[in-house]
């Protein structure tokens, strides 16, 4: 069965039995185990190396959790000291009128993450299985998850940013709390699941299904 | 045909053609259309003075005062070394370690290892000696070096500050935001393989 989005066949370097580099895209001999040109490591894109992606993965949602229930900052005005969780933190801005950054720390630290976990998921998924979404859609969203998911850090800025700058003594304090932590780690393992994710397999998927039905 | 002139696509895999490319055009992957070469006229040259512009403003930012916050009649100065230093005190301080990391010692070693790689192929020598690993883990530093995400966040900081203060914003303030700009001006200048293709051809001449 021909795939009308690509009438040609295409020959990869792992069928022509060399080892593609990923990083400088050097055709090196199938044989290699470092790239010649710029030394990486070659590795065949194997389903195995989802597991890495799984991994990293469960680390993040394990993370995520505490950095939800956990406060993310703890302030202190004039001896009084209340403490704001991720949600809390953006319903306070919600409250003071300021819809723009509210909608932007929204965005950082509740859409953006739960939406690569579901991204990262369904790609190491539809690894295997076939997906409605096809090589081109998916090769998208595997872009957009490694461009958008560092910008998640923003909130542990944040964080950092008003510890350091409110310290008027007994007027106003802010302290950070646990959360940060967990947040940043959050990011971090997400950032490494998608970074395991070897983009290659989506295709692979692909010719296989090509000749399952041929 | 020798492998030499084969270009295994760095996402897809599929082998394509090393053909010469004009500047100003861009060559994609017949499969997956990742970019494979987009040469631009004196795109190195540009790469490792745009580094090292964001180098100084790197420097700047990290040390002149950066916020300041006045309220009754208090104040309170801010650099950007007490952003890093937001966490250290308690179980936290690793989350210090890792600001400090993300913020200001990954985004120079980058810039660092751009200059170390390209300089010297902006002025048309041979590649300087490990001028491959040096750029490998410019690329591998890349999604880690968060200095433009970090202004942002700032941003976001002053908005939930302002209606309790008053802010003044220091130098460093907008040595971070021109950084943010050439930063990213930076990352569009660069087409990795490209780069790739002639660190291995000087190194062979």
């Amino acid at each position: 069965m021909e795939n009308p989005e690509n009438p040609q066949r295409f020959l990869t370097a792992a069928a022509a039995g060399l080892a593609g580099c990923r990083v400088c895209g050097t055709a090196n001999p199938g044989a290699a185990r470092a790239c010649t040109c710029c030394g990486s490591p070659l590795e065949p894109a194997a389903p195995a190396s989802l597991q890495r992606v799984w991994a990293w993965l469960a680390a993040g949602l394990v993370a995520y959790v505490p950095a939800n229930v956990y406060p993310m900052l703890r302030t202190t005005t004039f001896g009084r000291s209340s403490e704001n969780t991720l949600i809390g933190g953006i319903a306070e801005l919600f409250s003071h009128g300021s819809y723009g950054v509210a909608l932007i720390v929204f965005f950082a630290s509740i859409v953006i993450p739960v939406a690569k976990f579901l991204a990262i998921a369904y790609l190491a998924v539809s690894v295997r299985r076939p997906a409605a979404l096809g090589s081109h859609g998916r090769l998208v969203l595997y872009e957009v998850v490694e461009f958008i998911g560092r910008w998640s850090m923003i909130d542990v800025f944040v964080v950092a940013i008003l510890t350091a700058l409110v310290q008027l003594d007994f007027a106003a304090a802010i302290a950070p709390g646990m959360a940060a932590v967990s947040f940043a780690l959050s990011v971090a393992f997400t950032m490494l699941a998608a970074q395991s994710f070897d983009p290659r397999l989506i295709w692979n998927a692909e010719s296989e299904n090509l000749n399952d039905h041929a | 045909m020798h492998t030499d002139q084969l270009i295994a696509c760095p996402t897809c895999d599929v082998l394509n053609r090393d053909v010469n490319v004009k500047p100003h055009t861009v060559a994609r992957c017949a499969r997956c259309g990742t970019v494979l070469a987009a040469p631009k006229s004196g795109a190195m040259t540009r790469i490792a003075m745009l580094s090292l512009t964001a180098l100084i403003l790197l420097a700047a930012a990290a040390g002149f005062p950066f916020l300041e916050l006045r309220a009754q009649g208090l104040s309170h100065q801010a650099s950007v070394l007490d952003a890093v230093l937001a966490f250290s005190s308690g179980p936290m301080a690793p989350l210090s370690l890792a600001t400090g990391l993300l913020i200001v010692l990954l985004p120079a070693a980058r810039f660092c290892a751009l200059i170390y790689t390209l300089a010297p192929m902006a002025l048309g020598w041979h590649p300087a000696p490990h001028a491959a690993t040096a750029y490998r883990w410019a690329e591998r530093l890349k999604p880690w070096a968060m200095a433009e995400i970090f202004i942002i966040g700032v941003a976001v900081a002053l908005v939930k500050v302002s209606g309790l203060a008053r802010v003044g914003l220091g130098p460093a303030f907008w040595a971070f935001t021109a950084l943010l700009v050439v930063t990213i001006l930076t990352d569009n200048a660069i087409c990795r393989l490209t780069v790739w293709k002639t660190l291995k051809t000087r190194s062979a001449s």
